[in-house]
């Protein structure tokens, strides 16, 4: 499973990456408070990339065959086994940025604003329906391959 | 039932890939390291107290036990007897196998020079050496560190965070002469300086004095060093012992095809041990690097458990921060001879360094300084060859991204795949 970006329905209001950094911050249920009483600004796991009039988003394609997983110097980067998201157990990683170098698609990102670690999409863990999804206002955020990811390699 | 020799990146590829295919093969795990594998680029953050020996676990504790691998740890393997088919270790003991991987990595490097065997000298790429090393390694003491490459500088570093004074010593006439050019060596040393690292380029360590415990070096210019500690840290060449007096066929690495089996049939190596494929200079040589050896280890353990798979090959590339400093590199980062186009963006002052290779249209290679996000898109952009004619500039902004791509190959990689073939 991974999510997609139809561009042509992106409107770049970046309205996914508010909703990625809430519902990965302590207060995912509450963009005030997360904004403003977490620790550090929660940080978005999909990032919008726009070149007017072009925009889309872009985060983890949770590939199957998936180079970050591989190339991990700790072991932080694993294949969760039941939902097959690419996940990073953040308290094995070290931040040395191999993932970053080897990601085709750039959607990982450096988290420096406490132990440094790599940041990046989980599917939101659990979640009916990833909170870029969920809150896309245009429908320009698809949830694709249910069940099983594409090979993306 | 397979044997593998090794307990690092390749041969926990390669299990990985066996139990993919065949989940109750019997497979049996030799090494002379005494310890459940663990990741060997965080000895320096162990030195420096950043993690702990728990935390260096390369995966978690009952790994071995969960994919059904029997260990022999802390028994080293002497030589393979390719007739009878067996692993014969120093104890005296064979290990019966009928497919072998040799993924017994790299050792260290340790010149002719004199005086190198007192107390006080260390390697740095195992745990035992590291765990000798930070017993000695105490505030105030004098440390000085042979090369000024990935090894050396991150020993650097973590004997600085200790409190230790730290001097480095490198033949060549910068640091990370294998990853970065000229300019780009000028950022880091300069970073390093500010950190307290003093370097003695264009020089090396010709003599080591002191009784049974060094008490300093003699340098190849006449100076004279005082020196409680010193890291030799070179370079590591592939540990190919356990191949001598087969019929596999050894070069600087051992030799494999591109199943990563050697010239005997039901032998493979992978990893730093081996010389693998680089698909960017076009020839086969030993890459140590962490992701090549696991995906080498991953493509012989398929090949082991009789599948068909191809290493497509690989390049140099590394991810290394220093200080704070990012520094990712990959492929050829100053090229010489003809064809070559480099497009360079630079600013010392704040430490950003952007420089992109091209060649035929192609990117070969590319180095950035303290900016390195997304910098896996031109990695994938040298791994599927693939021509950057028409976004060229593009690759220069730090915010380089799909959006620099044009409309067809972006929707081709994001909605397909990018097709390096990894």
């Amino acid at each position: 499973m991974r999510v997609t970006a139809r561009e042509e329905y992106c409107a770049g209001c970046r309205l996914c990456e508010v909703y990625c950094a809430v519902s990965h911050s302590p207060y995912p249920a509450d963009p005030v408070k997360a904004f403003r009483k977490s620790p550090h600004p929660p940080i978005s796991r999909v990032l919008v990339e726009e070149q007017r009039p072009v925009s889309f988003a872009l985060q983890c394609r949770h590939c199957t065959e998936a180079i970050c997983v591989k190339a991990c110097i700790t072991g932080a980067m694993y294949r969760d086994p039941v939902t097959g998201a690419v996940r990073n157990q953040e308290e094995r990683c070290v931040g040395c940025w191999t993932c970053i170098l080897v990601c085709p698609f750039g959607a990982i990102r450096r988290d420096e604003q406490g132990k440094k670690v790599a940041a990046k999409c989980d599917l939101c863990a659990g979640a009916v329906e990833p909170a870029c999804v969920k809150h896309c206002p245009n429908g320009a955020l698809v949830v694709e391959g249910k069940g099983g990811g594409l090979k993306c390699m | 039932m397979y044997v593998i020799i090794g307990n690092s990146a390749a041969a926990v590829g390669a299990v990985e890939a066996i139990r993919r295919v065949d989940d109750r093969g019997p497979i049996t795990l030799i090494a002379a390291e005494p310890y459940h594998t663990y990741s060997r680029p965080l000895i320096s953050y162990y030195l420096a107290g950043k993690v702990t020996e728990e935390q260096m676990a390369y995966r978690p504790r009952d790994f071995y036990i969960q994919n059904g691998v029997k260990t022999l740890l802390g028994r080293k393997a002497e030589a393979v007897d390719t007739r009878a088919r067996r692993v014969v270790l120093a104890d005296g003991e064979g290990v019966a196998y009928q497919k072998l991987l040799i993924a017994t990595g790299g050792r260290p490097f340790v010149p002719p020079v004199q005086g190198l065997d007192k107390a006080g000298v260390f390697t740095f790429t195992t745990m035992d050496d590291v765990k000798a090393m930070a017993k000695e390694a105490t505030p105030g003491a004098r440390a000085v560190v042979i090369g000024a490459g990935l090894i050396g500088l991150k020993a650097a570093e973590a004997l600085i965070r200790k409190g230790l004074q730290v001097t480095v010593v490198e033949l060549a006439n910068r640091v990370l002469s294998a990853i970065l050019d000229q300019e780009g060596a000028a950022i880091v040393q300069a970073h390093l300086e500010k950190q307290g690292i003093c370097f003695l380029l264009n020089n090396t360590v010709t003599q080591v004095t002191g009784e049974e415990r060094i008490k300093g070096v003699l340098l190849q210019d006449g100076q004279e060093l005082a020196c409680d500690l010193l890291v030799v840290a070179i370079g590591v060449v592939p540990n190919t012992a356990v191949a001598t007096g087969t019929g596999i066929r050894v070069n600087r690495g051992i030799l494999v095809d591109d199943t990563l089996c050697t010239s005997e049939a039901d032998i493979y190596a992978a990893g730093d041990v081996s010389e693998g494929y680089d698909m960017v200079h076009g020839t086969w040589r030993v890459l140590p690097l962490l992701p090549n050896a696991y995906r080498q280890g991953e493509v012989a353990g398929l090949n082991m458990a009789g599948q068909v798979a191809k290493f497509a090959g690989g390049f140099a590339m590394n991810a290394i921060g220093l200080f704070g400093l990012p520094i990712l590199t990959a492929g050829l980062a100053w090229p010489e001879g003809e064809g070559y186009r480099v497009l360079v963006r630079a600013d010392e002052e704040r430490q950003n360094y952007r420089k992109v290779v091209l060649k035929d249209d192609r990117v070969v290679g590319f180095i950035l300084i303290n900016q390195v996000d997304r910098a896996g898109i031109l990695t994938s952009l040298i791994a599927a060859k693939t021509d950057v004619c028409g976004f060229e500039e593009g690759l220069l902004e730090p915010g380089f991204g799909y959006v620099h791509i044009p409309v067809e190959l972006r929707h081709q990689r994001l909605l397909q795949g990018v097709g390096t073939g990894w």
